[in-house]
């Protein structure tokens, strides 16, 4: 393959595009923001929340494993992609218990802030599945509570692939499927608080929670308080 | 048998040292091969009845990995189990066919005579009970898989004596014959499972002539194999579709210098068993076709993916695979052909119906949990480990094995145009004569109900819950790819059956399978399922018509892969073709509100905390 640049479309704009990028590579180089939840920059890609679903020449896929093609049409910031994306967004709310009014992540949370970006205003018409997990607070310096997951499993690449630890896996399957740690608790396993997959932006809701700094940045000055999410992306085009 | 819980005082210590000798012995025989992983697990599982805590340890150590990816993997199949098993698991296949054909009596029998409930396990660790998705056995409905042995055609009678005998500490074999040990494989087979061949066509199930296909293939080369399957029109014949002779000339064109060919035996969708008999009656036919395929992409290592319910044939298939290396058509320099060498494992999956996706599959034997692959890659392109993997259907490779030996204008006039060959179809349901039948495609959905006395039939699932449902006006349409496309299973209703019943087992069916991997397939089929639990209890209205609609159109455009894709269409197709059914259950609430908020189960669990009955609610109260 040639290292020769080549132009695709994404709403009508055209996008330059290096071979071997996804659609949402290229689109956050040209500071057009695809929504997403389980993609973080520097971890590897996963495709599992589906948020970042486009139609891509027609067809549904994930922008952030679906290779880029020349002379694509991408159709991202449609009325009927945006609703398929707060289906998937109020699935992941009805999933687990997210009460923002109570929640430490509320103003930082992305889930939270992606319901916003998608004018998730409505009364929703999914049931609740309310689970019903156990707060895991055995390490001194760090608390998880997996009623918050939503199964990105951003913090499990970041453990094994930026830390080396592989401090979290996923474990059963389906709806049982979730966000596990490798020992009875997290204080018998090697976790510390300076770990890549604990730092404060790798999980993008309040599950993974730092111990004795909750609230220590007031809600009103939170990094979604003054902007949609996403709008570190499209300022680059500006 | 059963590994105690560790307990850390001395008295356990010897038992707990020679547990872990057991289990790192195991890892030994996988070369401690993290890609072995399924068959460390089922080995220990087997030898234990389960995977413990310091199990997951000591495999984790020998392979090199975290004990969370252990766990992963452990907790990922539904033939493992993180608690403890009894030493003889009865695992009663829940199929909505083996309902309708009595299975409550069987289950009422096996509690009553092994004195536990279903989902438990005896407290003296003998027996578990409990139930598992079709097994493929629906033409002998109700069955059962007791540890490794299957039993079918099971009444209240039959299950008490098998429930009876297993207390009198009968083995499960001793079930099948009193000589099982003095059986061949094959007749360990055929005793427990008959094949039910109802109609044998030309291609498959008719006289088939020994390695007849595999010594022309011997003498063309590997081009012209796969113009030669082009040629034929052969597609695979798993559900999907997808042209055979693309997908090996796609693996054979990729620069590298391992490929690998796979055979898809994990036929999980409810309903089929077409590849179970051939299993059984065609496994030299299989292999054949698996070893022309090696030759026409250029693979030395094969492997078939059986699915843990099927593990009964595992022995016959190792006993082909042995004769055939014997006989020189398996192993190196095939048929005399210096260089022409291929061979096959048998690898055993553990009860994930997602297994049978291409992706997944892969991943299940690399050792991992059974999640499919991002695509692209493809697996032609990189598969299994990266390399090239050329992975078809049972029928897909017998019927290769076929087009070599008669050509590809043979095959090419059989059926339809663009749907050539015969398909073997799965009946089972509601009809006289259920079984395998192998017909030329083109026939129409009222023509194979007269062939199995299915007349009655009210509604008719073609292809599996993941397939078509379709009613008495529909009866004319053709079996086919352009019409109705199937992997092969028909299950026939007839009119005093349930639809939203057979709805709600169906969406059951896929919340249990569903990988969980993405949101949509995770989330959206359990509220799929409750919408039509709400159906089923008269609070729907006709908004949620609507809902159900768009709550589908949803998973099916989002979601990961196949199942995601095709779960929705139990209620898809019986909304189509069915609607009545829908409409004569939703009715408008009488104060105009909704009828989601359900008192009566709002309240239940704090009733029954607080033990108060109510004379409101509780229909047996005062009785």
């Amino acid at each position: 393959m040639s290292d020769a640049g080549f132009t695709f479309t994404i709403d009508g704009l055209p996008v330059q595009a290096k071979p071997g990028q996804t659609i949402m590579e290229a689109a956050d180089d040209a500071g057009i923001y695809i929504p997403r939840l389980c993609d973080h920059e520097g971890l590897r890609h996963q495709g599992g929340c589906r948020v970042c679903t486009v139609k891509a020449s027609g067809r549904s896929v994930a922008a952030c494993t679906q290779p880029a093609t020349p002379d694509l049409v991408v159709e991202n910031e449609s009325e009927h992609v945006n609703s398929m994306r707060r289906d998937l967004v109020e699935m992941l709310f009805h999933e687990g218990n997210h009460l923002c009014p109570i929640c430490e992540a509320s103003g930082n949370c992305e889930l939270q802030a992606m319901a916003y970006r998608l004018d998730m205003t409505q009364p929703t018409k999914f049931p609740y599945l309310e689970p019903c997990r156990a707060l895991d607070a055995s390490h001194p310096d760090i608390a998880l509570d997996t009623n918050r997951c939503i199964s990105c499993g951003r913090c499990i690449r970041a453990s094994q692939d930026i830390d080396g630890k592989g401090i979290f896996g996923y474990v059963g399957r389906g709806i049982h499927r979730r966000v596990a740690v490798n020992g009875v608790d997290l204080a018998h396993t090697d976790a510390a608080v300076t770990d890549d997959a604990i730092s404060a932006d790798v999980c993008p809701v309040g599950c993974i929670i730092r111990k004795r700094i909750g609230f220590s940045k007031p809600i009103g000055s939170r990094e979604f308080d003054d902007g949609l999410i996403g709008q570190k992306i499209e300022s680059k085009r500006k | 048998m059963v590994e105690a819980h560790s307990t850390g005082n001395g008295v356990a210590a010897p038992k707990d040292a020679r547990n872990s000798r057991a289990i790192t012995g195991i890892c030994d025989r996988f070369g401690n091969d993290p890609h072995r992983m399924l068959d460390i697990l089922r080995a220990v599982q087997d030898r234990f009845r389960w995977i413990s805590p310091t199990a997951m340890e000591t495999i984790a150590e020998a392979t090199g990995l975290t004990r969370i990816a252990v766990e992963g993997v452990a907790s990922f199949y539904s033939f493992l189990s993180l608690e403890p098993k009894g030493a003889i698991t009865v695992r009663l296949c829940d199929d909505i066919v083996d309902r309708f054909a009595g299975l409550d009596d069987v289950v009422k029998s096996f509690e009553d005579e092994l004195g536990i409930k279903l989902g438990t396990t005896s407290v003296d660790g003998r027996f578990s009970l409990e139930y598992t998705p079709c097994i493929g056995m629906c033409d002998q409905a109700p069955a059962a898989m007791i540890n490794d042995i299957v039993v079918t055609r099971l009444t209240k009678d039959k299950a008490r004596s098998i429930a009876r005998a297993l207390q009198s500490d009968a083995r499960p074999q001793d079930l099948i014959s009193r000589q099982f040990d003095a059986l061949s494989p094959y007749e360990r087979v055929t005793m427990a499972v008959d094949s039910n061949i109802k109609h044998a066509g030309e291609v498959l199930l008719g006289p088939v002539p020994r390695d007849a296909g595999l010594e022309k293939a011997s003498v063309l080369q590997p081009e012209q194999i796969v113009a030669e399957v082009e040629a034929s029109g052969l597609r695979g014949c798993g559900g999907a579709g997808f042209t055979t002779g693309a997908k090996w000339r796609l693996a054979a064109a990729e620069a590298d210098t391992d490929r690998f060919v796979f055979c898809n035996a994990d036929e999980g969708e409810p309903g089929t068993f077409k590849d179970r008999v051939l299993l059984t009656e065609r496994a030299d036919l299989l292999i054949e076709g698996m070893t022309i395929a090696a030759r026409a992409v250029g693979a030395s290592e094969g492997l078939i993916y059986l699915r843990g319910e099927y593990v009964y044939l595992q022995e016959h298939l190792e006993s082909v695979l042995t004769e055939r290396r014997a006989r020189g058509v398996l192993g190196t320099d095939i048929m005399g052909k210096a260089g022409f060498d291929f061979d096959i494992r048998v690898q055993m999956g553990a009860g994930a119906y997602i297994c049978g996706e291409e992706g997944a599959l892969i991943s299940s034997c690399e050792g991992l949990p059974g999640e499919p692959k991002t695509r692209p890659p493809y697996p032609v392109n990189r598969g299994y480990l990266g390399h090239p993997t050329v992975v078809n259907n049972v029928e897909t490779f017998c019927h290769a094995a076929r087009i070599l030996d008669r050509g590809d204008e043979w095959f090419h006039a059989i059926g339809t145009k663009g749907s050539h060959g015969t398909k073997l179809f799965s009946v089972s349901g509601d009809c006289l004569n259920p079984g395998v039948y192998e017909l030329p495609y083109g026939l129409s959905v009222a023509e194979l109900l007269r062939m199995v006395s299915g007349e009655d039939a009210a509604a008719v699932l073609v292809g599996g819950p993941s397939g078509t449902m379709i009613s008495r006006d529909s009866f004319q349409r053709k079996l086919t790819f352009d019409d109705l496309a199937t992997g092969g299973a028909i299950i026939v209703f007839s009119g005093k059956r349930n639809i939203l019943e057979i709805v709600e087992y169906y969406m059951s069916f896929f919340v249990h399978e569903s990988c969980g991997y993405c949101t949509p397939c995770r989330v959206g089929n359990v509220f799929l399922q409750k919408a039509i639990q709400k159906f089923r209890k008269g609070n729907a209205d006709s908004s949620d018509i609507d809902y159900l609609r768009d709550l589908s159109a949803t998973i099916i455009e989002t979601s990961r892969c196949g199942l995601g894709v095709t779960s929705p269409n139990p209620i898809l197709s019986t909304l189509e073709n069915f609607p009545l059914v829908y409409s004569a259950v939703s009715k408008k609430s009488e104060d105009g509100m909704k009828a989601t908020f359900d008192i009566q189960s709002a309240i239940e669990e704090a009733r029954g905390i607080a033990k108060r009955r109510s004379y409101i609610f509780d229909r047996d109260y005062g009785k």
